[in-house]
């Protein structure tokens, strides 16, 4: 058994001894242990190296505020965590933790230079120099600069953890399971109120946990928390959740849950995540949050054995460690007055205790002096004195003198407590400072949430039970279930109150006494960056780094206000104080994601005929969620090789095509004509039934928005497609223009994407090919021209045919409903005369045609008259949906980019796509540039490359020669017409 | 995460809406008759203000409806929601009674 | 000024440091300048000091109703880069990159303009053809920008999954290797102490209440918090508080505000080299000098001054982050933080002379004003100093939402950063 260790007490479970290792030493701990109180336990002290002048630091705190104590904890090569808090982290069997920022080794870091020249190294320092010479900040310094900050290592394999995340709701959250959030739940779980309890700790009980003096009820504190714990249990309302940090209070009583669910475990089971983030909204919001104890500032006050006066007291009667055998205290407050007490009554010796306030009196510090403790006030603490450990004390008067050297192996402090308020901020609440608790407060609510406890300024057991059990009862009937009386708890403990010092005491020293511990800021600094004009908190901040470590401030920031005030000699207040931002403590990015990782990173979107492409030997692109046919390469095919070969089929045979993707909107209603007639740029009134036009949507600001084929199936019913991307905007543009504007008339939109499978029947053949399966339709090219739709059977099946070309042959699309896609798919790819083509060859065929993409071609700048399809423009109507901006001077100016078609003169060239165009090539940057390749392919049809570009004055340059300046000298091109293949369009009215 | 009352659903988290930008911003009934300046306002000028906005939400994926709502963008609650045409009281958005 | 430099820290150093001044006065404001600029980050102190530097104006004041440098400019991801598709942009970027490669010496203050190479990811086959039509556009335009094949990205920054299997695989970048980042806090307090140096007071904590005018229409000065100030110009860089100070003149301009947030991880030591942004899955991401991650989430949907948003929204981009980068899964969220950014119909600035005679507005960056601040300063100085825009900011007029000469690099490319 460790000489560390207490005979008996704490709530550790010495029957059942776990090993594990630090720094690749084994050691053995408790079950109940965290790996600072098995560390402790074993004597260990130094555990880490502060960020910049890496001392020796210790473990200061025992919980979540730990600046100091950060190590990385890995499971195996991939299950890494670094920075964690070794307070929080729950000890289990073989655990493997390693202390970070230190090289070659903790006990010998060559880092420590840092603190050797610290005086170069003021805050801020790296504003000042590595100014010269350019090229070194970057080279040079920032390297250096890097490698020696940062702290653990980043892990370096993918983390194969499952994180998952949930939505709650409920009446009363209470945040904080201690003696306020206790008796809050227990209240408003009594009245009925749908309660969820959570707690950052592995155990509920907050303060309860280390109080072995007190009862309430009768019960000693720590039976009392069991009994609670077993009532909440027992109410099928209530929901507890320890191990779970609120990390956030976010808008409209929203609040963010970090559970860790296996961290704690030394195998975690392989159906449970690793940590689950709930999103609770609740009615009504309890704070029991609590305060954390301050450090105090004090040269050399961050030497390994110096520690919280309250952490030293959890460590001795929770975990039942000793924090020393010989432990001087110092303390500007009561509560390190109990901590001494209670090492005393352990039989740790107490030589002093070293009061910063000139007089110590009432009944903390009479108890201390009838123990026979010798109590020095007026005092302050000069220095420490230790290599890796404290070994003495500096004592002295603030006004000088000598220093009087006490030995000791511990030193516990306590410079006062500061309320939690971090979520009360974050809600937006406001604070005040109360002069008597040396503390802000929350004061306005702006959510529906109340604190209770501690954390509003509510200390001593009694006062924070009855302050919590009102606030229960107030937050149930605010969500609706009155009728519950807080009950009177009867409590035997001794309270203290708020007070204690913010900054350093009068008279001490600056230099080396630490405010944030983490960062290396100390007091100095801090009246460095007054004394160099930060006058506002949040500039001493940014200046010195006070407050931005990982433990954002917990413990420092209060101290930090103080120097400040105390340098600008202004009320503290007015100083100001930094925002409270989310997360309250670190929480992982695996459990933001959750189960938004792989295929579930955004849903994928997979068309009705997708089997059918996978079988057929497809390669797939994205568009949007979808995934898209992109060619069929049979063996020994390169893209280039299978696109030429679907072309030529297409061409010469016919080719089928899956379009399921196009967006397809049922616009049906009386007024369906007239609203299209206000939404696109084309006229729809005289659409005779059974026909269709290629339709262009604007922006009200005169760009294209989108286009497609639209086919009037009934006087009062139209099919209108959109571009596969557009889909979703289209529809919730037409459905603002319906509701909002003309909500007179009689018109409904209904999405019929997924309704539909679409096959693209396209080339000489298609007729033929499709003759035998369609019932009820008159194929002839007389009863079914381009552009026309009828409605029938395909295979049996009741489909829409279209009669519409994106390739420029005699092309039919096949609609049918999407379950039955696959079989006419495979009827028509049984007949051994058609080839599958994917979305590649569909771009080169229409490119031959010289149709655009909308997206590709255009780009969200460009008009229908740039993108050459003006003549869909019925100028004529008396408004639509961006005439008035197409009728700014602007939109007409010569010199607008026009869509144009571009052939190398080297027929075998194929532009980049995004190449620029110029006419001198020879000009320096910056060139003028008057346009650029929108596609860019290379014709099997046609034998040579084609383009299409977008060029200023474009239509007016057809035959000009102009260049493509790329890196290994400008390609010559020719300006021609944007239709390369059947510019009569014979082919396509076959 | 907002909580909007959608006046045809109720209440209900953000990520069911879809924002419509300022509300009352109505387009003009003859466009053709307005200079390019008068045009630009309606394209492009929005008020923007720091305090109580009227604004448009869509209950996307939920009714699917538009409706307004009158909202304080500094702190984001929301003081209000009611139904196209519908008119806000004055006194939660004041500008409706200019 | 006292100078910063190795020897001067030195020097003080056996001082204890005693000896160091404020890097710039609290100065009160005084009954009347030449010109006022309203607004103390990055681009109103810039301003300040190229008119004070390169103009001569030195009877001038910045006025901040908070703390300098308190609004976006100490906000934001600190991302710079030029490579922007549209020559008018290309052009004003570039000049703001070209003014960071000397920021340090011309200020003598260390911005640590870290020219780390950023790296712009294309998960398909538009934004490939979106990416190379911008290296295309930006050679032309002398902007430095290459194309990477996704093993070349790889190359670049390790940590990059460029796995097929992911749900939208890396297919290539565009990278620009004079992109990179600089030290935010740092432009701010380095003009400022610039500024000062010549004379240009800074007036902290004095807001703005109001803008008079003569009776000919014509700026005569302004009324604050710390009281009336005359000044026959007066500059707004009010950034997400734009359209209110305008308001005070009685113009409305084409702007909203939008929460936009932004995160930090907990510090590691060097493991990400470079800048990565992926519009395609909303992912921005850096390591700062001091070892966190540094992350650009989205804006939130609507219009809002809380300076705060919705969790869902960073939520999104750490699982962008995690599918790119699945092994900063483990990592931990240090800090999230919110700004106003003020946002135009085509998501390029305004930096312009307005209607009313004296009055200049320099507004509408966007998410992505961190990077332009030394050109944004420098051109509104001239158009404030000449009353008459510099060539390089002279399309970014208010008048162009009227004529439909928009500059739409989001249109363009859906790219808004």
């Amino acid at each position: 058994m460790s000489a560390l260790r207490t005979p008996t007490g704490g709530r550790i479970d010495r029957s059942r001894k776990l090993r594990f290792s630090f720094d690749g030493r084994s050691f053995d701990g408790f079950a109940g242990d965290t790996l600072a109180s098995a560390l402790l336990a074993n004597g260990v002290h130094l555990v880490g190296r502060s960020f910049k002048y890496h001392r020796p630091r210790g473990i200061l705190s025992a919980g979540s505020d730990e600046p100091n104590a950060l190590v990385a904890v890995a499971r195996d090569a991939a299950r890494v965590t670094p920075n964690l808090r070794a307070t929080q982290v729950e000890l289990y069997s073989e655990l493997r933790a390693e202390s970070q920022n230190r090289f070659p080794s903790l006990g010998f870091d060559i880092g420590v230079i840092n603190d050797v020249v610290s005086p170069l190294l003021p805050a801020g320092f790296y504003y000042k120099t590595f100014k010269w010479p350019a090229w070194a900040w970057q080279r040079l310094y920032e390297p250096a600069i890097r490698a020696a900050a940062g702290l653990g290592r980043a892990p370096t394999l993918p983390d194969p953890d499952r994180y998952i995340s949930r939505f709650a709701h409920c009446d009363v959250l209470v945040i904080g399971a201690g003696p306020a959030g206790l008796a809050a739940a227990l209240v408003a779980a009594d009245a009925g109120a749908r309660v969820i309890l959570c707690d950052e700790q592995a155990e509920c009980g907050g303060s309860l946990l280390a109080e072995t003096a007190a009862t309430i009820d009768g019960w000693p504190a720590g039976d009392w928390v069991a009994t609670t714990l077993a009532t909440l249990a027992a109410n099928p309302r209530v929901r507890v959740l320890p191990r779970t940090t609120a990390f956030g209070y976010f808008a409209h009583n929203m609040v963010g849950l970090n559970e860790r669910v296996t961290d704690h475990l030394a195998a975690p089971p392989a159906d449970l995540p690793r940590e689950r983030l709930w999103q609770v909204r609740a009615a009504e919001v309890v704070i029991a949050t609590g305060a954390l104890e301050r450090p105090l500032v004090f040269p050399n006050n961050d030497r390994p054995g110096v520690m919280l006066a309250d952490a030293g007291r959890t460590y001795l009667l929770r975990y039942g460690v000793v924090p020393g055998r010989r432990v001087v205290i110092a303390t500007a407050h009561d509560a390190a007055y109990r901590a001494a007490l209670d090492l005393h009554a352990a039989g740790i010796a107490v030589p002093l205790i070293a009061d910063l306030r000139q007089t110590a009196t009432g009944d903390w510090p009479e108890a201390a002096r009838a123990a026979g403790i010798r109590v020095r006030t007026g005092a302050i603490i000069a220095t420490t004195g230790g290599r890796r450990r404290v070994a003495w004390a500096g004592v002295a008067q603030p006004d000088g003198g000598t220093i009087e050297p006490v030995p000791c192996d511990a030193l516990l402090m306590s410079g006062g407590w500061t309320p939690s308020v971090h979520l009360f901020s974050q809600s937006r609440g406001k604070l005040r400072f109360d002069a008597e608790a040396q503390a802000f407060l929350p004061n306005l609510s702006v959510e529906r949430e109340r604190s209770a406890g501690a954390c509003r300024g509510v200390f001593g057991l009694t006062a924070a039970l009855a302050d919590g059990a009102a606030a229960g009862e107030a937050a149930a009937k605010a969500a609706g279930h009155g009728g519950a009386r807080a009950p009177r708890m009867a409590v035997t403990a001794k309270a203290f109150g708020g007070g204690g010092l913010l900054g350093p005491a009068a008279g001490t020293a600056a230099k080396h006494a630490f405010v944030d511990f983490q960062n290396d800021v100390t007091a100095k600094d801090i009246g460095l960056a007054t004394r160099e004009g930060f006058r506002s908190i949040e500039h001493v901040k940014r200046y010195t780094t006070t407050g931005m470590a990982t433990d954002q401030g917990k413990t420092s920031n209060m101290h930090a206000l103080g120097i400040v005030a105390a340098a600008l000699d202004v009320p503290l207040p007015q100083v100001g104080l930094t925002t409270f931002r989310m997360p309250y403590t670190p929480v992982t990015f695996g459990s933001f994601a959750a189960l938004s990782r792989g295929d579930l990173f955004e849903p994928l979107r997979r068309t009705p005929l997708h089997a059918q492409a996978v079988a057929a030997g497809a390669v797939f692109e994205d568009v949007g969620a979808w995934k898209r046919a992109r060619y069929f390469p049979r063996a020994g095919e390169d893209m280039h090789a299978a696109v030429a070969r679907e072309c030529v089929a297409v061409r010469s045979r016919a080719g089928l095509f899956d379009g399921s993707t196009l967006g397809k909107i049922e616009i049906v209603g009386a007024d369906a004509a007239e609203f299209l007639n206000r939404m696109y740029v084309n006229a729809w009134s005289k659409l005779g039934v059974g026909r269709c036009r290629y339709g262009i949507l604007c922006r009200e600001d005169g760009f294209v928005a989108d286009d497609g084929v639209i086919g009037r199936i009934a006087a009062d019913r139209f099919h209108v497609t959109t571009t596969t991307g557009g889909a979703a905007r289209v529809l919730a543009l037409m459905e603002d223009y319906l509701q909002t504007e003309w909500p007179d008339l009689d018109v409904w939109l209904t999405s019929v994407t997924e309704q539909w499978a679409v096959i693209a029947l396209q080339g000489p053949q298609a007729r033929d090919i499709l003759a035998p399966f369609v019932a009820g339709i008159d194929l002839a090219r007389a009863a079914m021209p381009h552009m026309s739709v009828v409605e029938g059977q395909v295979c049996g099946i009741p489909a829409r045919l279209f009669r519409v070309s994106f390739t420029g042959e005699l092309g039919f699309e096949i609609n049918v409903p999407a379950d039955h896609g696959p079989a006419v798919w495979q009827a028509l790819m049984a007949t051994g005369a058609v080839t599958p083509y994917g979305t590649e060859a569909m771009h080169l065929l229409r490119a031959e045609k010289g149709y655009i993409i909308v997206g590709q071609e255009t780009d969200g700048t460009a008009t229908p008259d740039d993108a050459g399809v003006g003549w869909a423009v019925a100028r004529s109507k008396r408004d639509f949906v961006g005439k008035r901006s197409l009728a700014r001077a602007s939109m007409a100016a010569p010199a607008r980019k026009q869509l144009v078609g571009l052939l190398t003169e080297d027929p075998n060239l194929v532009l980049e796509e995004g190449a620029q165009l110029v006419d001198d090539p020879t000009q320096a940057p910056p060139m003028r540039l008057l346009g650029h390749v929108t596609s860019s392919y290379y014709s099997a049809s046609l034998g040579h490359s084609i383009a299409l570009a977008m060029l200023s004055g474009g239509r007016a340059r057809h035959g000009a020669r102009l260049f493509v300046p790329m890196p290994g000298g400008a390609i010559a091109v020719q300006v021609t017409a944007p239709v390369f293949y059947d510019p009569e369009g014979a082919r396509l009215d076959a | 995460m907002l909580l909007i009352d959608c006046p045809y659903c109720g209440k209900r988290p953000e990520i069911e809406f879809s924002y419509g930008g300022e509300a009352h911003v109505a387009r003009p009934a003859d466009p053709q008759a307005l200079s390019d300046d008068a045009w630009a306002a309606y394209l492009y000028l929005r008020s923007n203000p720091k305090g109580r906005h009227a604004e448009r939400w869509r209950h996307t994926h939920g009714c699917a409806r538009f409706f307004n709502a009158v909202r304080d963008t500094v702190s984001d609650f929301f003081v209000t929601t009611y139904k196209v045409g519908e008119t806000p009281p004055a006194e939660a958005w004041p500008r409706a009674a200019e | 000024m006292q100078s910063f430099s190795i020897l001067s820290l030195l020097r003080r150093a056996f001082g204890g440091h005693a000896s160091w001044q404020p890097q710039w006065r609290d100065a009160a404001p005084k009954a009347a300048y030449d010109a006022v600029i309203i607004g103390g980050g990055g681009h109103g102190l810039g301003t300040a000091y190229y008119l004070a530097s390169e103009y001569g104006m030195r009877n001038i004041a910045v006025l901040e109703r908070g703390w300098i440098g308190g609004g976006n400019t100490g906000r934001n991801t600190t991302i710079i880069r030029s490579n922007y598709l549209f020559d008018e942009s290309a052009a004003l970027y570039d000049h703001a990159l070209k003014l960071w490669e000397g920021l340090s010496r011309t200020l003598n203050y260390n911005v640590m303009y870290s020219p780390r190479g950023v790296m712009m990811l294309a998960h398909n086959v538009h934004d490939v053809q979106v990416f190379k039509r911008h290296v295309h556009a930006n050679r032309a335009n002398g902007v430095d920008n290459e194309w990477l094949s996704a093993e070349q990205a790889r190359a670049f920054c390790p940590p990059l999954n460029i796995s097929p299997d992911l749900r939208y695989p890396v297919l290539g970048a565009a990278l620009q290797r004079r992109g990179g980042t600089a030290r935010h806090d740092a432009v701010a307090w380095g003009y400022a102490r610039a500024a000062d140096a010549l004379g240009v007071d800074i007036v902290q904590n004095c807001e703005v209440t109001g803008i008079d005018r003569g009776p000919d229409g014509a700026v005569t000065g302004v009324q604050t918090t710390r009281g009336a100030i005359r000044a026959p110009k007066v500059g707004i860089v009010a950034a997400g508080h734009t359209s209110v100070v305008m308001g005070m003149a009685g113009l409305r301009v084409p702007l909203e505000s939008f929460p936009l947030q932004a995160l930090v991880s907990e510090p590691v030591k060097p493991v990400f080299p470079c800048v990565v942004m992926s519009n395609t899955v909303h992912a921005y991401i850096s390591q700062s000098d001091k070892g966190e991650l540094v992350i650009g989430a989205g804006t939130d949907a609507f219009v809002s001054y809380s300076q705060r948003g919705g969790l869902h929204i960073p939520a999104h981009t750490l699982d962008a982050i995690c599918e790119l980068f699945p092994m900063f899964r483990r990592m931990r969220m240090l800090r999230n933080w919110g700004g106003i950014v003020d946002t135009t119909p085509d998501r390029s600035p305004i930096i312009a002379k307005t209607p009313v005679p004296g009055l200049y507005v320099n507004c509408g960056w966007g998410t992505g004003g961190f990077k332009a601040t030394p050109g944004s300063a420098h051109v509104f100085a001239h158009t404030m100093a000449q009353d008459a825009p510099h060539p390089i900011n002279a399309p970014f007029t208010l008048e162009r939402f009227r004529d439909g000469q928009m500059i739409d690099e989001a249109a363009a490319a859906a790219v808004a950063h």
